[in-house]
């Protein structure tokens, strides 16, 4: 069956093979992108070496594999999941509850293999759960991925010993009994493990996409009525579809688990659900590679200017929002939607009419962060009256002038960004055009 | 006498409390081309929803090759060996026009839900996918979104799609609404050369279509057949002239 001589490989266009000759070209491209993802991943911790950086790196290693997971149902099989974090809780719990049978001396398991038995109990639950869930998409399945999730959390008030109450559980990483000459007491080694558990992930992920289930999910989420009509069942697609994606969250969970040593039932809960969902859409659910995005830059969002103001939710739901209504296709969308302008060697054409955006944009958007932050700091702050400081700038917030500039920014930064807007657009067009024209 | 590809056995359907199928009875014979035709909002279209499994009968019997497919699931009516087209376009409109066609042959191919091979691996499958696609002349959009593709294009996918399942019982409604002269003629070729060794039910307005493609010809009127028989029977059928080709239809030589 298997031959590679005459077919193609193929790009990731939606979760899909896009036909293209199986040439050397494509071959090295792709070898190109793996490696520089590998050869990035292990200078990362070079470079940036503090606590909050390893930490940070090891979070989005795990986002990765989740929001990927997550994608599985949402982009790939057209499954809107509101509770896809049951199955990363559950993973959890499922690999820290082993954890807890090695550190007692009742199993004698590898540590670098705990991410799997937290993808294998999550998988269970997954075929169950999606089997009952998976009968009809859309509405009915949403709600049903809701319901389980909130059915799930209360439960874990009634089963103290799995879930361990409001304290969670807690294991103790450093076992001794590994495969790798790794102990875990550094978070280095950790950020090792995730890594290769994260490569392996993706890598599988992708080529699911390849698989006939893979396309049958396509085909379905598409069309299931068509789906019928040449021998699938697309219960059965979406049931194994969804076991596949609870998988590779309960993976994510695992990973969590020696992380953090430490399992709630909080991870299975509704935040953590709609978090990845937000993570998924933000990177882009059309392109295969668009949920890594999404957990890279949402996870650096979180850390970093969760450090800076208290206000961060508002604007990532800013963000949230304006990326539906402008870039539906999220981060992903927008890179490969300059991918016929980069491929006709145009971009100098439209990169001034951005730098020309960008300005105004900016101005736009500080006049957003004064106004929040005046807002938040008045209604939310211990101590309305202490000054206000943003970048470096000390004010009374209830003064009129931060108000006035606040309120100038954004108004000012707002229209000329509408011009730039259209210039933007105007770059597009006129690019565009020429490229048609000339048939590049 | 073989068993029927086949057989209809007073086959009802309401909906609500209006009956559009008032009893069907129909044979299909094993390798014949047979054609329905009928007015407009006759149920045709419902007769194959029936058939296929997308509508449950209200009441009767239907049989594939002499076995009982009454409201049997679509997909299993499918695994039998029975395709069908849509008179609506009903394509995979995200994914590629290689990949719709490819889709379509996998499960006939035992790939089943397999998560161990790769689509673009399978030689023959994917040989066989080109092949079809060159015969709806669709090569060259192999890797267009379906969404893109003209109406006419979409209209051959549809056909495509179905042939690729390798079925031995090929159902067609209206493949040719909405298509020019030229188009229709490509597509009876194609229809022709498709279903070559197989038994073809097909729904056809085209008159000509139909007088060329058909072995027999049933008429379907109110939800009943009221006559089946070769080109000439029907055409020359008192009945059939009246309610359906009109009174100036044709000369009779019987
Ligand atoms: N799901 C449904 N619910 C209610 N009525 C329906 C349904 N489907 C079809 N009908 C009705 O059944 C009748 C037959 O429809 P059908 O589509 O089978 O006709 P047809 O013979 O295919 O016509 P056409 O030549 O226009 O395709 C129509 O009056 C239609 O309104
Ligand atoms: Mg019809």
């Amino acid at each position: 069956m298997i031959d590679n001589t005459t077919m193609d490989s193929a790009e990731i266009k939606g979760g899909q093979a896009v036909q293209s000759g199986f040439s050397g070209a494509a071959i090295a491209k792709w070898a190109g992108i793996w490696l520089g993802f590998i050869l990035i991943s292990l200078a990362l911790p070079k470079i940036f070496d503090s606590r909050f950086a390893m930490s940070m790196f090891n979070q989005m290693g795990i986002a990765i594999v989740f929001a990927l997971s997550f994608n599985m149902l949402l982009g790939q099989g057209g499954l809107l999941s509101f509770g896809h974090a049951v199955f990363y809780g559950m993973g959890g719990f499922g690999a820290i509850h082993v954890l807890c049978m090695v550190n007692d001396g009742e199993l004698r398991i590898y540590t670098e293999l705990l991410p799997l038995a937290g993808g294998i109990f999550a998988a269970i639950l997954g075929f169950i759960l999606g089997f009952i869930s998976t009968r009809r998409a859309a509405i009915p399945f949403a709600l049903i991925t809701m319901g389980i999730g909130e059915l799930l959390l209360a439960s874990s008030l009634l089963l103290p010993s799995f879930f361990g109450g409001e304290e969670g559980i807690a294991g103790d990483r450093w076992t001794e009994i590994t495969l790798l000459p790794f102990k875990y007491g550094k978070s280095i080694e950790v950020y090792y493990l995730i890594l290769i558990w994260m490569f392996l992930s993706v890598a599988a992920m992708y080529l699911l996409t390849k698989t006939p289930l893979g396309q049958m999910a396509n085909a379905v989420r598409d069309n299931h009525q068509r789906a019928q009509f040449i021998g699938y069942d697309p219960h059965k697609v979406r049931t194994f579809q969804f076991t596949l994606a609870a998988f590779f969250a309960g993976i994510a969970g695992g990973l969590f688990a020696i992380n953090y040593e430490m399992v709630t039932a909080e991870n299975l809960g509704m935040l953590p659900s709609t978090d990845i969902l937000m993570m998924t859409v933000i990177g882009g659910i059309t392109y295969f590679f668009g949920p890594i995005l999404g957990a890279i830059f949402i996870t650096f969002l979180q850390l970093v200017v969760s450090n800076v103001t208290h206000a961060w939710m508002l604007y990532f739901g800013i963000m949230f929002i304006i990326m539906i209504m402008w870039a539906p296709d999220g981060l992903a969308g927008l890179i490969m939607r300059h991918q016929p302008i980069w491929r006709a060697k145009r971009m100098t054409k439209i990169l001034p009419s951005y730098l020309a955006a960008l300005v105004p944009g900016l101005v736009m958007f500080a006049g957003v962060i004064v106004l929040v932050e005046i807002m938040f700091h008045i209604s939310l702050s211990i101590d309305p009256e202490s000054p206000l400081s943003i970048m470096g700038v000390s004010f009374r917030a209830q003064a009129f002038m931060p108000w006035a500039v606040g309120i100038l920014l954004l108004g000012v930064g707002g229209y000329l960004f509408k011009l730039a807007a259209r210039r933007v657009n105007q770059a597009w067009k006129t690019v565009l055009a020429e490229i048609k024209q000339e048939g590049v | 006498m073989a068993t029927a590809a086949l057989k209809l056995d007073n086959v009802k359907k309401n909906f609500g409390d209006s009956q559009i199928i008032t009893g069907l009875d129909l044979e299909v014979l094993q390798g014949e081309r047979h054609a329905i035709i009928g007015p407009n909002g006759a149920g045709k279209s419902t007769m194959f929803h029936l058939i296929s499994g997308l509508y449950e009968v209200s009441s009767g019997k239907i049989a594939l090759n002499g076995r009982n497919i009454t409201n049997m699931a679509p997909h299993k009516i499918n695994r039998l060996g029975l395709a069908r087209s849509f008179q609506i376009t009903n394509i995979f409109p995200n994914m590629t026009v290689f990949q719709n066609v490819r889709c379509a042959l996998l499960w006939t191919k035992g790939y089943k839900y397999s998560i161990w091979h790769l689509c673009d691996r399978l030689k023959k499958v994917n040989a066989q996918a080109h092949e079809i696609l060159e015969r709806i002349k669709l090569s060259s959009m192999a890797n267009e979104k379906a969404a893109v593709l003209s109406y006419a294009d979409q209209r051959a996918l549809e056909i495509g799609i179905t042939i690729a399942c390798g079925a031995d019982i090929i159902m067609l409604d209206e493949p040719t609404a909405g298509m020019s002269n030229q188009e229709t003629t490509q597509a009876v070729a194609l229809i022709k050369s498709v279903t070559e060794g197989k038994t073809l039910l097909i729904v056809e307005h085209d008159m000509g279509v139909v007088f060329d493609l058909a072995d027999r010809i049933s008429v379907l009127v109110y939800g009943k057949i009221i006559a089946t028989g070769t080109p000439d029977e029907v055409r020359c059928d008192p009945k059939v002239q009246e309610a359906y080709l009109g009174k100036e239809a044709v000369e009779c030589s019987a």
